[in-house]
């Protein structure tokens, strides 16, 4: 064998320099659909968020965010449908971030993993995170607003969101915690401390960056959410603030999907500005999330 | 140094247990939730004729329970869906992964994300005020809704989800097999296409299967762009009524409970839910499969 | 810059009694155990022919800015063994890695100098390291095959460079090459992984060989092997030498007195705290370098004394 094609061994061009114009054409274009491909998703996103902001921003105004809900376009605002939205973004949090961590910390420090029934309940997490969201609204509408009878208000709506974030507080929450390296769990568990004494004092604290992130983002999640919500029954004439756990509500999706089905076109454009107002929203907290990321992760 | 019973260890780990089976009983809660009502539709309703009629019409006078129309809607707009996330949702992993500087990963990346962190609704309303305009204005004969439009937004909707997994996937094949195809004269479009992927595969397939049944299960792109027609028809241009869109219509509007009505709404969730819970195990057992060759 | 040397065709003898002694000096008995059969083999040594296949020129090869290997200079012969030895982390993995331009996967990988091949600059503008990787192959330290059928391991090469002809003959000429065929004619389609660690690594030789190269690079090779694979392989390679100039870096001494007939030892240059710069301390046949080493730094290293 011994020199291959397009070898001279008297030296100058040739062999080395060659490539097939095929092969040329072939990986430039290929490359040119990869590019392509990346970019509909972002070209995508420009088109959404222009559609929007020239839809809507005309109808922004102070008036309207301080406005209720009302049948007479000109009139209507999307005050009930904000703090709608607060009351149970709070709610959430208070309910699925400690239960969420908890569930993490079961599962990351204390389960044995050989056991069927901890394996089983990690499978089952998994599952649930890719539960439609609309299953979750039957769950809700069965148990909750018919089964215990709690009716269309805003804590069954905070409880089924909470069950739907669930999954990803306990997915963001253990891979934080398993980030902590094992040198600080034994360093801490060889000075005498107790394994409840090592979570709460060392790895916690570690992991609190990572936790943090991870719940803000299933927080956005829950407030992108309408499905549940419907059949919750968030009714979507609303034109009050709740005044309680046992009070009718609304969000921001809600009201978004009322206006948004109007035939009306002065809807679509008030559709289009709460739009905004709820991508402003999400936007902020993502920007705290990753802030709080870049800010208090530490690399190991 | 006898061993002390910590009796605050134990009632610690006790809490930390219950906050996991709340998981547990979610699940319990979603399966009775929908099971007994399901049952108890069938029990007028026979299993053949819901699966097999092809007009579905409850809430008419004559009642039809063939759920056949809405399995076509939800196919429909799936099959949209995939036409755009599944090509270019691999394209734009391929690109992340074997063309991308760690740089420019490093903010392709999390930027793709965005895509996927938009509320539905809002695409929603993206793919009935913008979308089906302009599908009309190239010249198709698009109704105002139809299920072309919301297919092709709810691809770009999932489009970050496959690629992001798909990345993964790729990413966990060693170097070494990378360098062993380079070092035998081989390009990079020869390389992503006949090493990289191939030993990807099984995540690769992970994400699509994992893709569908998100689209499978989405409600609100469909429910504002799709249609609230039944249709049998596979017709894109045509309105459609998905699985997901008829629980969310007749979720909103008031059927007395326990009635035969209202239990469709189980029946058909039901159906969803088996769905898509297949599809998920199937991703997972994927998942499993890539990570245990190359982790 | 070290000069090369012409062989000697002495007959070395050796002392079996005084082959695990510290040596002062090195005396005509040889410094390490050298094998009888390279004793054997250096009586019926050719000089070196006057053509070398690689013309190293001022080579250096910084990541980062830093310099990993600086400044050198060398010729690599044709059909010939040439092996690179040096104590760990002195850049001989960086250095054999740039014939091949697979330095060019590095992103903070830069090169500056010339290797000259046939005439051209490797490195000269407008070489397109797909072709030169056609002509130069390599064989890595740890076996690398596709998770693929063994016959598709072998014919991924010709496919992809759109070789012309039978790829069952190419296929079973590569193996037989490799000094595999006997033992996978018979499964042909299963997959690679199942053959074991010193047969995989013959898999990707043969792999190799079924491009046609001019080069055989090898990445210490052996280093992931038991004794028994490394030497077939070893045999392998003296067969090989008769069609093609084969590279070897490695850090095993023995091998390279086995099999190599120039041996260049590189090795660190200590900078600025522990930054390490790798240079060519000495290039010489093989022989001379482990019996009569002119620098002291390869004596040293050579009879152990330096790591």
């Amino acid at each position: 064998m011994g020199a291959p094609l397009g070898i001279d061994t008297g030296g100058g061009g040739g062999g080395l320099v060659d490539t097939s114009r095929n092969n040329r054409v072939k990986s430039a274009l290929f490359k040119g659909a990869l590019l392509f491909s990346l970019g509909i998703g972002f070209v995508t996103l420009i088109a959404l968020l222009v559609n929007v902001a020239s839809d809507g921003l005309s109808r922004l105004s102070w008036d309207f965010i301080t406005s209720f809900p009302s049948s007479i376009p000109s009139h209507a605002g999307i005050q009930s449908p904000i703090v709608g939205t607060i009351y149970l973004m709070g709610l959430v949090a208070l309910f699925a971030i400690p239960v969420g961590v908890g569930a993490a910390i079961y599962l990351e420090e204390y389960a044995d993993r050989d056991r069927w029934y901890n394996r089983a309940i990690e499978v089952n997490i998994q599952n649930l995170a890719a539960v439609p969201s609309i299953v979750y609204g039957i769950l809700g509408l069965a148990f909750l607003v018919r089964g215990l009878a709690l009716g269309r208000v805003l804590l069954a709506g905070a409880l089924i969101l909470t069950l739907l974030v669930l999954p990803i507080v306990i997915i963001s929450a253990r891979e934080a915690i398993r980030a902590v390296p094992a040198s600080i769990r034994e360093g801490a568990l060889a000075l005498g401390a107790t394994r409840w004494q090592m979570i709460r004092r060392q790895v916690l604290p570690a992991a609190v960056p990572g936790i943090a992130t991870g719940s803000i983002l299933a927080l956005s999640r829950a407030i992108g959410e309408t499905a549940p919500l419907i059949l919750i029954g968030a009714l979507t004439f609303v034109p009050f603030n709740p005044d309680g756990l046992s009070s009718p509500f609304t969000a921001l999706p809600i009201q978004i999907f009322n206006w948004t089905t109007r035939p009306q076109d002065e809807f679509k454009l008030l559709a289009a500005a709460a739009i905004i107002v709820l991508l402003v929203l999400l936007l902020t907290m993502n920007a705290f999330a990753i802030w709080i990321r870049n800010r208090y992760q530490r690399k190991w | 140094m006898t061993g002390r019973k910590r009796y605050g260890e134990t009632a610690i780990r006790l809490l930390l247990l219950l906050c996991a089976l709340v998981s547990v009983l979610t699940t319990v809660g979603i399966l009775v939730a929908l099971l007994q009502p399901t049952i108890e539709f069938f029990g007028e309703v026979s299993v053949l004729d819901y699966l097999t009629g092809d007009t579905w019409a409850p809430l008419f006078k004559p009642q039809h329970f063939g759920v056949l129309p809405l399995v076509i809607g939800t196919l429909s707009t799936t099959l949209w869906a995939c036409v755009v996330a599944l090509p270019f949702g691999l394209g734009a992993a391929i690109y992340l992964s074997e063309y991308a500087g760690n740089r420019t990963r490093r903010y392709l990346k999390p930027a793709l994300e965005v895509l996927a962190g938009i509320p539905t609704v809002v695409y929603g309303y993206f793919a009935l005020t913008f979308v089906t305009p302009l599908l009309g204005d190239i010249g198709l004969p698009v109704e105002v809704f139809n299920a072309l439009s919301a297919g092709l937004v709810m691809g770009v909707m999932i489009l970050p989800t496959i690629a992001s997994l798909s990345d993964d996937a790729m990413t966990a094949v060693p170097m070494a097999l990378r360098e062993g195809a380079y070092g035998l004269g081989a390009n990079k479009l020869q390389v992503s296409t006949r090493v990289v992927v191939p030993a990807a595969l099984s995540g690769i397939v992970a994400s699509f299967v994992l893709g569908i049944s998100r689209a499978v299960g989405e409600t609100m792109i469909v429910a504002i762009a799709a249609g609230a027609q039944p249709n049998s028809s596979f017709n894109p241009f045509e309105a459609v009524q998905t699985m997901t869109a008829y629980i969310a219509a007749t979720g909103i509007g008031d059927v007395p409970t326990g009635s035969i009505e209202y239990k469709t709404i189980f029946a058909v969730g039901t159906t969803l839910f088996i769905a898509t819970f297949l599809m998920n195990l199937v991703s997972i057992r994927l998942v499993r499969k890539y990570r245990q060759v190359y982790e | 810059m070290p000069e090369t040397r012409e062989q000697t065709t002495e007959q070395e003898q050796l002392d079996p009694s005084l082959e695990s002694q510290p040596r002062k000096r090195i005396t005509s008995h040889g410094a390490l155990a050298l094998p009888r059969v390279l004793a054997e083999r250096r009586s019926n040594e050719k000089p070196m022919s006057s053509e070398p296949i690689f013309e190293v020129k001022d080579l250096t090869v910084a990541y980062g800015g830093k310099p990993a290997i600086e400044d050198i200079s060398f010729d690599i012969g044709r059909k010939r063994i040439t092996s690179l030895i040096g104590p760990s982390g002195c850049g001989k993995s960086t250095m054999i890695r740039c014939f091949n331009r697979m330095n060019d996967l590095i992103p903070a990988a830069s090169v500056s100098g010339a290797i000259v091949y046939h005439g051209q600059d490797l490195y000269g503008p407008g070489v397109d390291p797909v072709e030169v990787r056609k002509l130069i192959g390599m064989v890595f330290q740890k076996p690398n095959p596709f998770p693929k059928s063994i016959y598709d391991n072998i014919a991924f090469g010709p496919r992809v460079i759109g070789m012309k002809g039978s790829m069952d003959g190419i296929v079973e000429r590569a193996l037989r090459r490799a000094a595999l065929w006997d033992e996978v004619k018979d499964r042909l389609k299963e997959n690679a992984y199942s053959l074991s660690g010193g047969q995989q690594q013959r898999l990707c030789i043969a792999r190799c060989l079924a491009v046609e190269p001019d080069v055989i690079l090898m990445d210490e090779p052996c280093s992931a092997l038991d004794p028994i694979a490394t030497a077939r392989i070893e045999d392998l390679m003296l067969e090989l030498k008769d069609q093609y100039s084969i590279v070897i870096v490695t850090h095993n001494m023995q091998q390279a007195a086995r099999v190599s007939d120039m041996t260049a030892v590189l090795m660190p240059d200590v900078r600025d705290g522990d930054r390490a710069v790798g240079r060519i301390v000495e290039y010489a046949d093989t022989g001379s370098i482990f019996t009569n080493p002119e620098s002291k730094r390869t004596e040293d290293y050579v009879t152990g004394r330096v790591g």
